[in-house]
C-alpha cells in the first residue's frame, strides 16, 4: 500500500472521527497545560467543553448513514454515533459533577481530567470498534485509564487498594480476552469483525466457538455482570464518587456497544442466546439478592449496577434488532439516572471523607434539609426501580418485551421479580432519606453545606431527561431505527 | 512448513515451559523474575524458528529488556521478605487446581484439534516476508496507524499515572 | 518430523494455563502481576503462530500492541504496588483487602 496514497485517505477521514480527534487532542494539551498553570481554573473548562464539542458533533451525526473510517477499523454514524454520544454525555456530565467535587475532598488534580478524556478516547475507540485490534486497544486504553482515576485519591483508605484489586483482576480478565482475539482470529483468518460472519457460514469450529467463549468472559468482566462482578463493589465503593458515576455507565456502554456489534454482526445464529441468558439471570438474582443487605449506599449502588447488566444482557440475549436498540435505549436511561444518584452522593460527602465510610442511616433526614437532593434522589430510585412514567419503566419494558418475543418468557419473569425485589431497596433509601428522625449530632442534616449550582444544574438536568424519556417515545424510535 | 530445524523448537519449547515451572516455584521474587526473563528469550527464540524476526527483536527489547528490568527494579526497592507459608488448608488452591486443570484440557483439546479446520499453510519464503520488518511497518504505518495513535496515548496515559500514584507525597 | 501448528499453540496453551495458575496460587502482588505477563505472552506465541500460518500481518501487528499494553500495566501496576507498600509494608494480597461483604 502506498504510503502517500494511505495518508491522504486518513486525512479524508479525520472529518468523520472528529469527535475522537477533538478528545484526544484537548487530553494532550492539558497534560502540556497542567504542567505550566498547576490546578488552574481552567483546567476542567477545557475537559468540559472538549467533551461538550465531541458531543455535538456526535448528535448531529446519528441520523447520518453508517460508515467506515481508517480502512474499516472504526465505525461512523449511525448506532456508533449515538454510543458516542452517550460516552461523550456521560463525560460531559461527570466533568461537571467532578470539578466542585475534587475541589470540596481537597484533591484537586489536574491529571485527572486529562485522564477522563484520555479514557473517554479509549471508550470512543471501543465503542465504534469494527476490527478486533481496535476492541483491545481502545479496552486497555480505557481500562487502565480507570485504574488510574480509581487509585489517583490516595487519603483514604481505599482508594488505592480498591485500584490494586481492579487493576490485578482487569489484568487477568484481559489475559482471556486476549486469548479470545487470538483463537478467534486462527479460526476464521481476519481481525475485521464484519468479515468474520462469511468465514464461518457452517457454523464455526470448536477453535471458533472457543474463542467466543473466552471473548465473552472478557466482556462479561467489564461490564460487571456475575459470576465475574467481584471487583466492583469494592471498586464503586473506593474510588471517587462522582468518577464511579463515570466508569459505571460510560465504560459498560462502550463495552455494551461492542459486545453487541460483535454478537450483531460476526457471530452466526443464535446459539450464544442461551448462555447469555443464563448469564442474565445469575447477574439480575445475585445483583438484586446482595444489594439488599448493604448498609453502605455506594455500595448498595454497586450492586444495582451489576443488577442492571443482567437488564441489558437479557435484551442481547433475545439476540434480534429489538433486543439489541432495547439494550441500546436502556444504556441511555441507565447512564441518565446513575450519574444522577452518584452525583447526589456525591454531594452528601460534605465532611471531605470519601463516600466509601458512609452508611445510609447516617444521611437520616436528609431530604428534609436539603429539599434539592432529596426529591432528585426519589426520581433517581424511583427510575432505577423502574416505576412509569420515568425513563427506567420504558428501558426496563424495551429490554423484556424482545426476550419475550423470542421465547425467554421465564427469563422476563424473572426480570420483572428481581426489580421487584430491587424496589425495596431503592425505596429504603427514600425512607432514610425523608421518613426517618435526623440524627441531630452527626447526622448529615446536622451540618449546612452548599450545593455548587453546577452540580445542582446537572441533577435537575438527569431529572427532566428521564421524565421526556419515560412519556416521549422519540429516543426509543431512534434506537429502534439502527439495526 | 514453516520450520526449518525442530531442534531448535524442542530446545526453546522445553527451556520455556521449565523457566515457566521455575518462575511458578522459586519461593524468591527476584529467582522468579529471572526465571521469566528466562522464558522470555526462549519466547523470542521461537519467534525466531516461525520467522517472525521483527517480533522477536521486539521482545527481547521490551519485554526483557525494558519490562523485566522494572519489575527487578520494584522487587528490589522494596526489598521483599518472603511470604509465610499459609497453616490452615486452603479452599481457594483446590479450586484453582481443578479450573487451572480443566482450562489445560479445554485449551490442550482446542489446540489439538485446530489444525485440519484452518487454511493451507504459505510456504517459507512467504512466511518470512510476511513477519518481515519491511511488511509489518508497512501495515503498522497505514492500515492500522490509528490504532498506533491511540496505543501512544494509552503509553503517555500510564506514565503520567504511574507517576501521580506512585509520587511520595499524596497531593 | 515436522513441527506443526499444533505443537506451538499446544506449547502457548500450556504456558497460559502456568499463568493462570500461578496467578490463582500465589498471595504475592508482584508475583501475580508477572503471571498476568506470562499470560500475555503466551498468547503472543498463538497470534504470531497464526499470523505466520496464515501469511496474514494483522495477528503480529496485535503482538506489538499487546507488548505495549503489557509494558503499560506493568508501569500502572508497579506503581500501585509502591502505593501500597507505603502505606502496608506488605505485597500479600490477602492482607491487602479493605472492604467486607
Amino acid at each position: 500500500m502506498d504510503l502517500s496514497q494511505a495518508y491522504a485517505s486518513m486525512t479524508g477521514d479525520l472529518a468523520n472521527t472528529m469527535s475522537l480527534l477533538i478528545v484526544a487532542l484537548a487530553g494532550l494539551a492539558l497534560v502540556v497545560f497542567d504542567a505550566f498553570k498547576n490546578r488552574h481554573a481552567a483546567t476542567p473548562w477545557i475537559a468540559g467543553l472538549a467533551l461538550t464539542a465531541g458531543f455535538v458533533f456526535e448528535v448531529s451525526r446519528i441520523g447520518s448513514a453508517e460508515g467506515m473510517a481508517y480502512y474499516n477499523m472504526l465505525r461512523t454514524g449511525g448506532s456508533a454515533a449515538f454510543v458516542n454520544a452517550l460516552v461523550l454525555g456521560s463525560g460531559v456530565l461527570s466533568v461537571i459533577l467532578t470539578a466542585p467535587y475534587l475541589k470540596r475532598i481537597g484533591h484537586n488534580i489536574g491529571e485527572a481530567y486529562s485522564m477522563i478524556l484520555f479514557a473517554t478516547v479509549g471508550m470512543l475507540v471501543l465503542g465504534s470498534a469494527n476490527n478486533l485490534v481496535t476492541v483491545f486497544v481502545g479496552l486497555e486504553t480505557m481500562s487502565i485509564c480507570l485504574y488510574i482515576l480509581t487509585g489517583f485519591i490516595r487519603s483514604g483508605p481505599g482508594s488505592t487498594e480498591s485500584a490494586f484489586k481492579y487493576f490485578l483482576l482487569g489484568a487477568f480478565s484481559t489475559g482471556f480476552f486476549l486469548y479470545g482475539i487470538a483463537l478467534l482470529y486462527g479460526a476464521t483468518g481476519t481481525m475485521d469483525i464484519s468479515a468474520m460472519r462469511d468465514t464461518v457460514a457452517d457454523g464455526g469450529s470448536i477453535v471458533f466457538w472457543a474463542g467466543v467463549a473466552m471473548l465473552l468472559v472478557g466482556f462479561l468482566f467489564k461490564v460487571s455482570a456475575a459470576p465475574f462482578h467481584m471487583w466492583t463493589p469494592d471498586v464503586y465503593q473506593g474510588a471517587p464518587t462522582t468518577i464511579t458515576g463515570f466508569m459505571s455507565t460510560a465504560s459498560k456502554t462502550a463495552a455494551f456497544a461492542s459486545l453487541i456489534l460483535i454478537l450483531n454482526v460476526a457471530l452466526p445464529g443464535e446459539r450464544w442466546s442461551e448462555v447469555l441468558a443464563v448469564f442474565a439471570v445469575i447477574t439480575m438474582v445475585l445483583g438484586n439478592v446482595i444489594a439488599l443487605s448493604q448498609s453502605n449506599i455506594k455500595r448498595m449502588l454497586a450492586y444495582s449496577s451489576i443488577a442492571h447488566a443482567g437488564y441489558i444482557l437479557v435484551g442481547l440475549a433475545a439476540g434480534s434488532a429489538d433486543g439489541y436498540s432495547g439494550a441500546l435505549f436502556y444504556l441511555m436511561v441507565y447512564t441518565i439516572m446513575n450519574i444522577g444518584a452518584f452525583g447526589v452522593i456525591a454531594l452528601l460527602e460534605w465532611d471531605k471523607k470519601e463516600g466509601s465510610e458512609q452508611t445510609l442511616d447516617s444521611l437520616a433526614g436528609i431530604g428534609y434539609k436539603k429539599p434539592l437532593l432529596g426529591w432528585t434522589m426519589a426520581v433517581f430510585m424511583f427510575s432505577l426501580a423502574g416505576f412509569p412514567p420515568l425513563g427506567g419503566f420504558l428501558g426496563k419494558w424495551a429490554v423484556f418485551a424482545p426476550a419475550v418475543e423470542a421465547g425467554y418468557v421465564w427469563l422476563a419473569i424473572v426480570g420483572v421479580l428481581t426489580s421487584a425485589v430491587s424496589a425495596y431497596y431503592y425505596l429504603r433509601v427514600l425512607v432514610v432519606f425523608f421518613m426517618k428522625p435526623e440524627d441531630a449530632q452527626s447526622g448529615a442534616a446536622a451540618t449546612n453545606f452548599v450545593i455548587p449550582k453546577s452540580s445542582a444544574a446537572v441533577l435537575i438536568f438527569c431529572v427532566v431527561l428521564l421524565f421526556l424519556l419515560g412519556v416521549t417515545t422519540y429516543a426509543i424510535e431512534l434506537t429502534g431505527s439502527f439495526f | 512448513m514453516l520450520m526449518t530445524a525442530p531442534i531448535m523448537f524442542f530446545v526453546f519449547a522445553i527451556v520455556a515451559l521449565a523457566a515457566a515451572l521455575g518462575m511458578l516455584l522459586s519461593k524468591n521474587p527476584v529467582s522468579s523474575a529471572l526465571w521469566l526473563i528466562l522464558n522470555l528469550f526462549c519466547v523470542a527464540g521461537l519467534y525466531l524458528t516461525l520467522n517472525a524476526e521483527f517480533i522477536a527483536v521486539i521482545q527481547v527489547l521490551v519485554y526483557a529488556g525494558a519490562i523485566m528490568v522494572l519489575f527487578v527494579f520494584v522487587i528490589m526497592l522494596l526489598n521483599l521478605a518472603e511470604l509465610p507459608d499459609l497453616k490452615k488448608v486452603e479452599w481457594r488452591r483446590i479450586i484453582a487446581f481443578t479450573m487451572g486443570m480443566g482450562l489445560l484440557s479445554m485449551l490442550t483439546f482446542i489446540s489439538a484439534n485446530a489444525l485440519d479446520m484452518l487454511p493451507n499453510p504459505p510456504s517459507l519464503a512467504a512466511a518470512a516476508e510476511n513477519g518481515s520488518v519491511t511488511n509489518l511497518g508497512k501495515a503498522l504505518f497505514t492500515v492500522y496507524a490509528m490504532p498506533l495513535e491511540i496505543i501512544g496515548i494509552l503509553l503517555l496515559a500510564a506514565t503520567i499515572g504511574a507517576v501521580v500514584i506512585a509520587k511520595r507525597k499524596p497531593v | 518430523m515436522e513441527i506443526t501448528l499444533n505443537w506451538y499453540l499446544t506449547l502457548s496453551a500450556l504456558l497460559f494455563t502456568m499463568g493462570v495458575l500461578g496467578f490463582l496460587f500465589r498471595r504475592n502482588a508482584i508475583m501475580m502481576l508477572m503471571c498476568v505477563e506470562l499470560m500475555l505472552n503466551s498468547v503472543n506465541i498463538t497470534l504470531v503462530a497464526f499470523s505466520q500460518y496464515l501469511g496474514d500481518v494483522s495477528g503480529q501487528i496485535l503482538v506489538f500492541f499487546v507488548m505495549s499494553v503489557a509494558a503499560a500495566e506493568a508501569a500502572v501496576g508497579l506503581a500501585l504496588i509502591i502505593a501500597i507498600f507505603r502505606g502496608k509494608l506488605t505485597v500479600d494480597v490477602t492482607k491487602i483487602n479493605l472492604f467486607k461483604y
